[in-house]
């Protein structure tokens, strides 16, 4: 079997942190880009998070950070423009998202030793996370969780009857722009783990496959927690013993999942 | 039961002028330089029931939106309870012309009742025992109280339209706003629907503003009727006369003005 052995490494035991904590994001977070329909949203948010990622790194500054302004930023910028339509929507989310991915390869290209690191952001490497990335994604993680537990029945009202919700009085555009906001910081996190171009399989598949098994927002969600978790480890630990990329694994990892759950629950 | 929903009614605060519940003056709206709602005025007591008529594009939504405090109005006055609409929203509730959602969204029915409570819980406060009591008598005014644990989307049309009702009694309201609820709807659950409208009313004495297309079904249920098209016609009874209805309408509408069930019977081409 596989031994232990590799939890006495360093960048092991803060993968393993990086991508619980991960899981725990996509469960939750997850939960509410599916019942909100805001998935293109989220993944333009990932995408146009490379331009602050590049915009760091040329800098000399952590690349990490600056890619949660910038994601943060454009969701901003999408929930404004969604509010206040002269550009629909997803035309708004195109340009972001392809604005962003731009900014990001130019800048990173203009810094030095940049083609392995290009490689990283984009698919993702886990192995790759430092110990102080692990503080920054458990920070963001604890302030997400502890947001969605004192506004719980605010985002269930929202995410099921935005009309109604506007009409008793709930603050739905402060809500939508907090909301899009959780999932910028939840999607910059997981492009440490699994990559740009992965993270929305990543936000999305958990909560997909849990939906159909579970019934209740809260069964949803920690069951949701629960696979994105597994398919954390398992990625994690195949890649490492077997030495092939890990966020490409971790998908593979949850597609296989997800149409072994599709193909069973009919 | 519906003691117990009519008493507790009774301990609520309730604000003062406790007969005039809404009262608009010279009310206008304004889009664009654009008159949506011109000279509104409206008083409404406690027990009334409004049908509120009128073609589409006339600003029966808009009104409502006014007095659920969601738009300002351009000029005039208006208070619910003595109070500014968005400060008497714990005194209304609301149901919006058809909810749309996600036939699958994991969501009971009673957590969907709960989520009427929000206004007199706000933001970050949790649903307690209290406002769980509070859904299962506003379930049980409706009939659903043995759907409570079900999923919202298993439920028929017509009783996902009761669930919705129950939600916006959930507060204890004394003023109920209806945008059109029986859109989309079988005419049997209709009826149905139009028989609970008038057991919340009589019962519970719960006022009612119910706008509406089908002017030949509420006209039988309703104690006074409206129609709006930019400008209000209505004389404070069930009456509107034919005149009336053809300046709403900007065109002549046959109907039979008095005897019941009052009807419009079909627009002039």
């Amino acid at each position: 079997m596989i031994d232990l052995n590799f939890l006495s490494y360093e960048f092991m035991r803060n993968a393993l942190l990086a991508g619980l904590a991960a899981a725990v994001l996509c469960g939750i977070i997850g939960i509410y880009v599916i019942l909100n329909r805001i998935v293109f949203i989220s993944d333009g948010i990932a995408h146009a998070a490379f331009g602050g990622i590049g915009l760091g790194y040329f800098l000399g500054y952590d690349p990490l950070a600056f890619g949660i302004v910038s994601a943060v930023l454009t969701a901003i910028g999408i929930g404004m423009v969604s509010t206040r339509a002269r550009v629909s929507e997803d035309t708004a989310i195109g340009v972001f998202m392809a604005t962003g991915m731009a900014l990001g390869i130019m800048l990173l290209t203009l810094s030095q030793g940049y083609a392995r690191d290009l490689y990283g952001y984009l698919f993702g490497n886990i192995l790759a996370v430092t110990r102080s990335d692990v503080l920054l994604i458990l920070t963001l993680t604890l302030i997400i969780l502890a947001l969605v537990f004192l506004l719980y029945k605010e985002f269930l009202l929202l995410s099921f009857d935005p009309v109604y919700a506007e009409a008793i009085g709930l603050p739905v555009q402060a809500l939508r722009l907090l909301l899009l906001g959780m999932v910028a910081f939840s999607v910059v996190i997981l492009i440490k783990i699994v990559g740009i171009i992965m993270v929305i399989a990543l936000l999305t598949i958990p909560g997909a496959i849990s939906r159909r098994h579970m019934k209740g927002l809260p069964a949803i969600m920690s069951g949701s927690i629960f696979l994105g978790a597994v398919f954390v480890i398992i990625g994690l630990l195949i890649s490492y013993e077997l030495d092939v990329p890990s966020g490409a694994t971790i998908i593979l990892t949850a597609a296989a999942c997800f149409f072994l759950s599709t193909v069973l629950s009919r | 039961m519906t003691e117990g929903f009519v008493k507790e009614k009774a301990l609520d605060k309730v604000p003062e002028n406790m007969d005039k519940i809404v009262s608009i003056r010279d009310l206008w709206v304004c889009r664009a330089e654009h008159a949506v709602l011109e000279s509104i005025s409206l008083e409404l007591f406690a027990g009334d029931f409004l049908g509120l008529i009128g073609p589409n594009g006339g600003g029966k939504s808009t009104l409502l939106k006014v007095m659920l405090g969601l738009i300002k109005p351009d000029r005039g006055e208006i208070t619910l309870f003595g109070l500014p609409p968005a400060a008497a929203r714990s005194h209304v509730g609301y149901m919006p012309q058809k909810t749309i959602f996600d036939s699958s969204f994991p969501v009971k029915v009673l957590d969907v009742v709960l989520m009427g409570r929000y206004s007199r819980k706000g933001l970050m406060r949790r649903y307690g025992h209290e406002d769980r009591e509070a859904a299962q008598r506003a379930l049980q005014a409706v009939g659903m109280q043995d759907r409570a644990d079900r999923e919202i989307g298993a439920l028929s049309g017509g009783e996902q339209q009761r669930v919705f009702v129950a939600r916006s009694l959930v507060s204890d309201p004394q003023l109920l706003l209806l945008d059109e609820p029986t859109a989309g709807v079988d005419s049997a659950q209709q009826t149905d629907f139009y028989d609970l409208l008038c057991h919340l009313n009589r019962d519970l004495g719960i006022a009612i503003v119910l706008v509406s297309h089908d002017v030949t079904a509420i006209s039988t249920y309703v104690s006074k009727i409206a129609c709006l098209n930019q400008r209000l016609y209505y004389h404070g009874s069930r009456e509107l006369t034919s005149a009336d209805i053809e300046k709403a309408y900007g065109c002549p509408v046959e109907m039979i003005a008095h005897g019941t069930p009052h009807r419009v019977l079909r627009e002039h081409d």
